[in-house]
């Protein structure tokens, strides 16, 4: 034993184990983050059982799901209030998804193991998704037609399962409705009026024009409202029709609700599907999560708003970074004179990859959103001034911001690629006679293409994980508008977007409901991860695949 | 390339010719040329502008800052006689919020409203004094009630308000000023201080929303405080005032009253004599009005308190002395809970007697002056004097500061007024402000503390960098706690001992995570992790005794108790891989049995235990931070120290060993004294990493600016409180402003531990290409 120390062997086993600590952690956050992300939409059995505890008389019928369970002390449950049995030192308890959030005021609720009956599964259970106050749990009980019972028990079943699918077209007609088509009239109102207003302040035009002007506005108003006129009444007529029907619902405190069908999202009996059911479910609620919009505060519904902002601001940072971060490098390895100064700018630049992006997102706000901005919508934005148009947070900036805080990312890889490419190349190329120009855009630069390839993608990674400074230059947590959409100019960088690293925060942070948002936030988490992930893993095999390369032909 | 058109055949048949001519050749040669230069013109601009937009960080920030090192400046603007005549003495004036319009009262019972910019009369009413009373006395309530009381000597006291009733119309902005009397109108407006007819030697009122106190000194040494109690008729609006009149007793050893002050509170009142002392009364129940202490005020034993008046939020009181002295005092209750006056601190004196003092109406920032014309503009929170101005030899009467503190009056006893523009937009910093401890109004001590806004007007901001920046060291230091033996260790391991195969999985999935956004480190660390820890703190604590203890069990069993045929098996190398069963377990035991070791030690709830103990404990705290910021460290760490190690050149480490030494001895006294400046650097940019991280401790603690290093309490760091606050902050002003301090900070801090870092690398790979 003695002799086994001496040689240092528990010290070896110890940083073996160093290694082997920070890759359990590793593996065990990303496993952990794929587990409740991925399961947040695999349908859990809805578990139904009796809860009495000391005090009270009656057993109290729950009905629910298990959210998670964890196992304390005795003590620290009477700390918080709770009555423990004096023989029991340790105590399980259950979160319980109850959901019906209208009904109860509570959907979350932890449940003590010890008071809980045997739990049972009915097959009978329905879980309904709504548009408000979350999931409903309960028993089918009745199907209505304009508040007339038409159907009772099973008839009801297949009453409600046929209706489901047939409203669910109307369903869809009226969310485009209502997002789409009278939010672009909206959109269309509000440049008449920011043109009226430009006319009130334009000095430079004869009363006539002023005029002329003042009347093809007030007509495409006109022509405006109508359309939304004939779009109103559709909209109403769908609501009406689907108001139409409605299901009661027996909950678990015993108590039957009538719930109509335009509240309604899904149905399904989770103890009752069979694996490819559930797979089939699974399929269709991830699909809505990627999809669909927020509802909720954000609690609820989907996250394509968040996904689209973010593939966009990334999108148009790398058009500003890369040609910037390209070219910054080749000047600073090819023609800039390599000596202290070049060294000296080299590490700053390479240093300015360490500086804390909080310090980039002050910059943004200060230079980009105030000073530029402001200095826009003085320009050219009078009529909607004093309401700022470029001079508040908007997906420009915020790329901008990004593409300032990526650029030594670019740089640096750019840079290393381009100093890999073996100097045989170069010489053979000014040999044959091409000028340097030449031998940079026909054989350097190309050579060096997956280096620059790389160092965008790090980029991209790095983008879409920032939040700290887009939290000042440009994202909010529910943005009415995509920046990109049908109206005209189609991109509409003067918008605030949506991000799913702040969806994370937001719904995590700032929610008023944690815990019916935290299984969303980690299907988020998942999403987000994924990419990023995906997009080093895609850098890493190119950045080797270089070496590589370059290893053979340097040879 | 163009191929340029074969040159013009001539007489006789030539060979066709392939190659372009001559003159062709040189066009094209010069346009290869000036895309050549092109290029490298283009480049360079290109180059050296997106090196300079990177400056511009730097530079920005620091232009955002300057404008806080400026310093304050007075200078007269105009200077003109008094509107109204020279005939009167002024009793008080002042202007409105744009600075367009003022007001001035005259002794000759007149208040003239005037044009600031050149004092041209717009309109005048006389005051309803009575014709052969003069008035002794004024006083103010504070500056942004606009209420004036004045002091008669036949015992009575005219309360009176101004109203500049600005309003906007086409034309611009229109004012119809007004006087209003508060008490009411007719016989009302006067009061009877004393009924006895004895003159006011000094005066003072307060208004809240109870009702008036007008507290006077009497010129025989009296005082008398005088409360209105006005109630409305819930039915008919109509007000109903009722007076009450009650008798302060006298200053202690025959001291005569000279100035006499009352908090908005109405519950204290401060007294000045002539012997320079200040005496404070509680108030409270004005019929049992008492005297409680007295402090003197001035350096010299026979000055006396020549001027004094309360600051924004009357909390703190100036005092100035007929020696030229100029001090803070405030009530802080001592231990007994009874107020007692402090003298909190002292500003720069006049060479001449503190004729009056002129507080601003929206910061605790004032003026003063003497009789040798002397204006000094002090802000209190800083303890600084900021600047002076001499307007002339002349004694000046009074001064007031205009309610944006960007102009102030000065007028001097021949009756002429001087407009002073004063340029003061950041008075609340100072390097002491930010640095060091400050005794800050309504606080018993001077302390360190960052609370930047309130939802008061009466607010005084606490700008103290103190607290943000030892959170950040509080957050950078646990989780350097953390990740740095785990990350050193683990570098040291995976480059030295690690076989190459298994090498070429953990290296890369450990420096994946360094890309893995903090938001989600954040989150998992403030929604499940921070929780966990609170349900599970003896589960950490045995975490962090077992894990070590197990690998080395686990390594000795491994070794020694199994059959050799079995431990052979698997070679060298890789340890690390057998040890995840181990680790795995010891996890799993640890969180097991956390519930029980809770029920054995700590009586069933460790956390109340703490509590007990006398630790704060909040669920969000430094142990959370530290793991989860760790876990961000831990790649950037490890990634450059195993480079390090790695690289160290194979025939030291070989040599060692064919000396004799065994690998531990070849890590210990060979690789980790060679590699040592890249682990250094290392850890400097990993500490870099950590000091600047927002999200993890934005979201994993509670991000109040707590003062120690208790690991079980939060932090608030400078990047958690940027990412808070600069949302919120008026751009422009002076909390903006140091929002874009505590980034340049930032900014410098790890742009200085990135350098170190990265030149001390350098060195090293020159060193390992010299070896």
């Amino acid at each position: 034993m003695k002799d086994w120390f001496r040689k240092g062997s528990p010290w070896i086993w110890l940083s073996g184990g160093a290694v082997t600590i920070s890759m359990v952690m590793v593996v065990g956050l990303v496993a952990m983050i794929a587990v409740k992300g991925l399961s947040h939409f695999w349908p859990k059995p809805v578990v139904e059982f009796n809860y009495q505890t000391a005090e009270q008389s009656e057993p109290v019928r729950v009905i629910g799901e298990i959210s998670r369970s964890e196992t304390t002390t005795a003590a620290a449950m009477r700390e918080a209030g709770f009555n423990v049995p004096e023989d029991q030192d340790v105590v399980v308890r259950h979160l319980v998804k109850r959901g019906n959030r209208d009904v109860t005021g509570q959907d979350f609720v932890w449940y003590m193991e010890s008071f809980m009956s045997d739990p049972r599964y009915p097959e009978e259970i329905l879980v309904l998704e709504r548009l408000q106050w979350g999931d409903f749990y309960g028993y089918l009980q009745g199907f209505l037609i304009d508040g007339e019972v038409v159907a009772v028990g099973a008839e009801a079943r297949t009453a409600f399962e046929r209706t489901l699918r047939d409203t669910a077209k109307g369903v869809r007609e009226l969310n485009g409705i209502e997002r789409g088509e009278i939010g672009d009239v909206n959109f269309r109102m509000e440049q008449l009026r920011r043109q009226e207003r430009a006319l009130e302040l334009n000095e430079n035009i004869s009363d006539q024009e002023r005029a002329e002007a003042r009347q093809s506005i007030a007509q495409r108003r006109a022509e405006l409202d109508e359309q939304y006129a004939v779009l109103a009444e559709r909209r109403n007529e769908l609501r009406a029709e689907l108001s139409r029907y409605a299901i009661t619902m027996e909950t678990m405190e015993g108590q039957v609700r009538t719930l109509p069908f335009n509240t309604l999202v899904h149905g399904w009996r989770p103890n009752e599907m069979n694996i490819f059911q559930k797979m089939g479910h699974y399929a269709r609620s991830f699909w809505d999560f990627i999809s669909g919009y927020p509802r909720e505060a954000n609690t609820e519904g989907g996250i394509l708003p968040a996904i689209y902002g973010t593939v966009l601001m990334v999108l148009l940072m790398s058009i500003v970074v890369t040609p910037f971060g390209v070219l910054a490098a080749i000047y600073l390895r090819e023609y800039a004179k390599q000596g202290p100064i070049t060294q000296l700018i080299r590490i700053s630049v390479n240093n300015l990859a360490g500086v804390p992006s909080i310090v980039f997102g002050v910059f943004g706000l200060g230079f980009f959103v105030y000073f530029l901005g402001g200095s826009i919508d003085e320009m050219f934005y009078r009529e909607t001034l004093p309401s700022p148009t470029f001079g508040s947070p908007a997906l420009i900036w915020a790329s901008l911001t990004l593409a300032l805080l990526t650029l030594p990312v670019v740089i640096v890889s750019t840079e290393e690629g381009l100093s890999r490419i073996p100097r045989s190349i170069r010489d053979g190329s000014l040999a044959l006679g091409a000028t340097k120009a030449e031998t940079l855009w026909r054989t350097v630069v190309p050579l060096a293409a997956p280096a620059m390839m790389t160092g965008l993608i790090l980029a991209v990674a790095r983008a879409a994980g920032e939040v700290a400074p887009l939290m000042l230059v440009g994202v909010v947590k529910m943005a009415p508008s995509l920046p990109l959409d049908g109206n005209y100019p189609f991109l509409h960088l003067d918008r605030a977007f949506m991000h799913l690293g702040f969806h994370i925060f937001d719904v995590g942070f700032q929610s008023p409901n944690v815990e019916a948002g935290r299984p969303l936030v980690y299907a988020t988490a998942m999403v987000l991860v994924f990419l990023i992930v995906v997009l080093n893993l895609a850098a890493m095999v190119i950045r080797n695949r270089l070496r590589e390369k370059y290893r053979m032909e340097s040879d | 390339m163009n191929q340029s058109t074969p040159s013009p055949s001539s007489h006789r048949p030539m060979p066709v010719q392939v190659l372009p001519d001559g003159a062709a050749r040189k066009r094209l040669r010069r346009w290869r040329g000036f895309k050549d230069s092109a290029a490298k013109y283009s480049v360079g601009a290109f180059g050296m502008g997106v090196i300079l937009a990177l400056a511009l960080i730097f530079i920005y920030l620091f232009s955002e800052v300057l404008p806080m090192l400026r310093p304050a400046a007075m200078t007269v603007y105009t200077s003109y006689e008094a509107p109204g005549g020279r005939s009167a003495d002024t009793v008080h004036m002042a202007m409105d919020r744009h600075e367009l319009v003022g007001v001035r009262y005259t002794t000759d019972r007149q208040a003239v409203f005037f044009d600031v910019g050149d004092g041209s009369e717009r309109y005048r009413e006389t005051l309803p004094l009575p014709a052969d009373a003069t008035v002794t006395t004024f006083g103010l309530a504070e500056p942004r009630t606009r209420l004036v009381i004045f002091g008669l000597d036949n015992g009575q006291a005219l309360l009176v308000r101004h109203d500049f009733n600005e309003r906007f119309s086409p034309d611009g902005r229109q004012y119809d000023p007004t006087l209003e009397f508060p008490l009411g109108e007719g016989d009302a407006t006067l009061m009877n201080v004393a009924e006895d007819g004895a003159s006011i030697a000094a005066i003072a009122v307060q208004r809240g929303s109870t009702g008036t106190s007008v507290a006077a000194a009497l010129e025989d040494g009296r005082m008398r405080l005088l409360r209105f109690e006005e109630r409305s008729n819930f039915m008919t609006g109509a007000v109903t005032v009722r007076q009450q009149a009650y008798d302060i007793p006298a200053l202690p050893d025959n001291a005569q009253p000279r100035r006499i002050l009352l908090d908005i509170t109405m519950r204290n009142l401060l007294v000045g004599d002539d012997q320079g002392r200040l005496h404070y009364y509680d108030v409270s129940r004005p019929a049992q009005a008492q005297w409680v202490e007295s402090k003197r005020v001035t350096l010299r034993r026979d000055a006396q308190v020549q001027s004094m008046e309360y600051l924004l939020g009357t909390v703190s009181v100036i005092v100035g002395g007929s020696d030229g002295t100029v001090s803070q005092w405030m009530l802080v209750r001592d231990e007994d809970n009874v107020n007692r006056l402090v003298s909190v601190r002292h500003f720069d004196s006049h060479s001449g007697p503190v004729m009056g003092i002129a507080p601003e109406y929206l910061r605790k920032g004032f003026a003063t002056f003497d009789d040798r014309g002397e204006i000094k503009l002090h802000y209190s929170t800083t303890a600084r004097t900021l600047v002076s101005l001499d307007t002339g030899e002349r004694p000046l009467s009074r001064v007031h500061l205009a309610p944006r503190a960007s102009a102030l009056f000065a007028i001097d006893d021949n009756e002429q007024v001087h407009l002073v523009s004063v340029r003061n937009p950041h008075p609340e910093v100072s390097v002491r402000a930010l640095w060091s401890k400050i005794w800050y109004e309504g606080r018993s001590q001077p302390e360190y503390i960052w609370q930047s806004s309130s939802a008061t007007d009466e607010f005084e901001p606490k700008f103290s960098l103190v607290p943000l920046t030892l959170g950040t060291l509080k957050a950078a230091f646990y989780a350097m706690l953390f990740a740095t033996p785990l990350a050193i260790l683990g570098a040291v391991y995976s480059a030295y001992f690690m076989s190459p195969r298994l090498r070429q999985v953990v290296k890369p999935s450990i420096e994946i995570m360094e890309a893995v956004p903090t938001v989600i480190l954040g989150f998992l660390a403030g929604l499940w992790f921070a929780p966990f820890v609170e349900s599970h703190l003896p589960a950490v604590f045995s975490i962090l005794f077992l894990m070590p203890l197990a690998l080395i069990v686990a390594g000795f069993v491994w070794m020694r108790l199994l059959p050799e045929a079995l431990s052979n098996r698997i070679p060298a190398g890789w340890e690390a891989a057998l040890l995840v069963p181990v680790v795995i377990l010891v996890g799993w035991f640890a969180v097991g049995m956390s519930p029980h070791l809770e029920n054995w030690f700590f009586a069933g709830d460790m956390r109340q235990w703490l509590t007990d103990v006398g630790y704060t404990y909040d669920q969000r705290n430094s142990l959370v931070v530290g793991v989860a910021m760790g876990f961000a460290v831990i790649p950037t760490i490890y990634s450059i120290s195993e480079d390090a190690v790695f690289n160290v050149p194979k025939h030291l480490t070989q040599g060692a060993l064919a000396l004799g030494a065994t690998p531990w001895q070849t890590v210990t006294r060979v690789v980790l004294l060679t590699a040592s400046p890249g682990i250094f650097s290392a850890v400097m940019i990993g500490f870099g990493r950590a000091v600047g991280e927002t999200m993890i401790v934005l979201m994993a603690t509670g991000n109040s600016p707590v003062m120690n290093f208790n690991i079980f309490e939060g932090m608030r760091t400078l990047s958690a409180n940027i990412a808070v606050e600069m949302p919120e902050a008026a751009v422009g002003g002076t909390h903006y402003r140091i929002l874009f301090l505590a980034a340049l900070v930032l900014f410098v801090i790890t742009f200085l531990l990135n350098t170190v870092g990265e030149v001390v690398r350098q060195r090293l790979r020159r060193r390992y290409g010299s070896l």
